[in-house]
């Protein structure tokens, strides 16, 4: 089972990698700071296709998220614990998941959120983010697993 | 009408999707009671061949916007990287009424055609469209662009930063930015924001007050009319069969809450009009948001897939330890 370890690592790096970034695009900053203007990076100011790539790691990450849910309850919860560090990380995950469907939810035809609402939403959604980003790299740099 | 769905369907189909999901199927409740009931959105009609180009709509916006209007605050800050922020200032050109500009939301754009081997000159005014599912306000990153029950689009001055998203994802390039007003002027002026976002609100405060907007009052012509959608879509057909005319707006970008009839071909009609900056085109538009409504679909299936892949694995390692 070592390997689908790495593979499940892999793909959720990847994932959170991309979904970072074309969340971060969805704010007019990177043409402004000529991020856009790296060769290569010229998509990242284009708002539709950065919408759709948020969009499809936000699948991506659902799959992962729910099969790795699933795993641990039926195939790991006696072998491993979740750290207090995991929990911080799982319970940002689904606040960013949850909010992020909403936010999906909300972007479709006669779809009508209080105006509150999608600023809330909007805001909460960008502090997950940047709260996991930050428990994400203390875990890297401290060496914090979220399982033992 | 390619990918419309229903929130009714979206709910449906998310709940049954997500039978197995109770995660899922909660989202959809919480959403759906954030959400309000549906009211049918108000749609105008507007009828070109009527249209004698007098503008008094025109001034008749301006007349009943004018203290919506941005007063700037001059000099400007700073704004870096200072090649990359352009500085966008109309104070000083209030009286631009040829196109579309913070301090003007509607213009008349003028085209000749053909009709009957006669050559007949035609005047059409524009606006925002109001767009069924607004990419300006479904894109915008703060919330400050908003759509309102009855379909109408807008954009809070007070939350607004002026980044032009909202104009670089509407297929119609309608928001036009002043800069040296605004929320921005409160934050980082000199590194994020570039001032606020205007464009055509169809009057929300006269609507709220029972009062139509202004430029439909104010035209001699009646050239529009403000209804529910599907009386106006009836009215709008009936008025094309009869002027042997075309329409254009019911369908552009999945659908508007702008429908004009006109007696010539709208392809003819963009081909004579000037368009460019604050003048926009007339082509046939696709639905902007139908990828990501795909998508969404789409996301249902994912918490499925997860659970379909744990379960698969936990029956590959069952059958591995007999
Ligand atoms: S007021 Fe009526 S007739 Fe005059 S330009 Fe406007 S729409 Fe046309
Ligand atoms: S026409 Fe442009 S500005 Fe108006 S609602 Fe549609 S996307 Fe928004
Ligand atoms: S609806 Fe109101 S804001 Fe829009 S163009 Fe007409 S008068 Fe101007």
């Amino acid at each position: 089972m070592k390997t689908t370890g790495k593979t499940r690592k892999y793909i959720y790096t990847i994932t959170l990698f991309f979904i970072t970034l074309s969340g971060f695009a969805q704010m007019p900053i990177f043409k402004r700071y000529y991020i856009a203007d790296i060769p290569g990076f010229g998509w990242l100011a284009q708002f539709y296709v950065t919408h759709i790539m948020h969009y499809i790691a936000a699948i991506v990450l659902i799959a992962l998220v729910t099969y790795i849910l699933i795993d641990f309850m039926f195939n790991r919860s006696r072998l491993i614990k979740i750290t207090r560090t995991g929990y911080l990380g799982i319970l940002v995950l689904a606040g960013l998941i949850v909010t992020g469907v909403l936010m999906v939810f909300k972007n479709l035809s006669n779809i009508y959120f209080g105006h509150t609402t999608i600023i809330v939403l909007d805001l909460t959604h960008l502090s997950l983010c940047m709260m996991l980003l930050f428990v994400s790299f203390y875990s890297v740099i401290r060496k914090k697993s979220w399982v033992i | 009408m390619t990918s419309k769905i229903s929130r009714r369907a979206f709910l449906k189909g998310s709940i049954t999707a997500a039978g197995s999901v109770v995660a899922t199927t909660g989202i959809a409740r919480a959403a759906k009671s954030i959400t309000r009931e549906k009211q049918e959105p108000l749609v105008t009609l507007l009828d070109i061949s009527k249209c004698i180009g007098c503008e008094e709509c025109v001034f008749a916006c301006q007349q009943a916007n004018a203290d919506k209007y941005p007063e700037p605050e001059k000099p400007f800050p700073k704004m870096y990287p200072t090649s990359k922020v352009p500085v966008e200032d109309w104070s000083d050109k209030k009286d631009v009424i040829d196109r579309l500009t913070p301090y003007n939301w509607l213009f008349i754009q003028h085209a000749s055609a053909i009709v009957n081997g006669e050559q007949i000159d035609l005047t059409i005014p524009r606006r925002c469209m109001h767009c069924d599912n607004p990419p300006c306000v479904k894109l915008c990153p703060w919330g400050s662009a908003k759509q309102e029950e009855n379909g109408l689009s807008r954009i809070d001055p007070d939350l607004c930063l002026g980044g032009s998203k909202c104009k670089t994802v509407c297929p119609w390039k309608i928001p036009e930015r002043q800069t040296g007003t605004g929320l921005y002027l409160n934050l980082l002026p000199a590194f994020a924001g570039n001032g606020v976002m205007y464009k055509c609100d169809r009057c929300y405060n006269r609507l709220e007050k029972g009062e139509v907007p202004a430029c439909i009052e104010a035209c001699p012509e009646d050239v529009q009319t403000i209804g529910p959608r599907s009386e106006i879509l009836k009215k709008a057909h009936a008025l094309a069969r009869e002027m042997n005319g075309y329409i254009y707006g019911e369908n552009e970008n999945g659908g508007t809450n702008t429908i004009y009839v006109s007696p010539v071909p709208f392809e003819e009609l963009n081909k004579s009009i000037e368009k460019g900056k604050g003048k926009p085109h007339l082509n046939k538009v696709k639905d902007m948001m139908a990828d990501g409504t795909n998508l969404a679909k789409a996301m249902i299936l994912a918490p499925i897939a997860g659970v379909a892949a744990a379960f698969g694995k936990f029956y590959l390692s069952s059958k591995e330890d007999k």
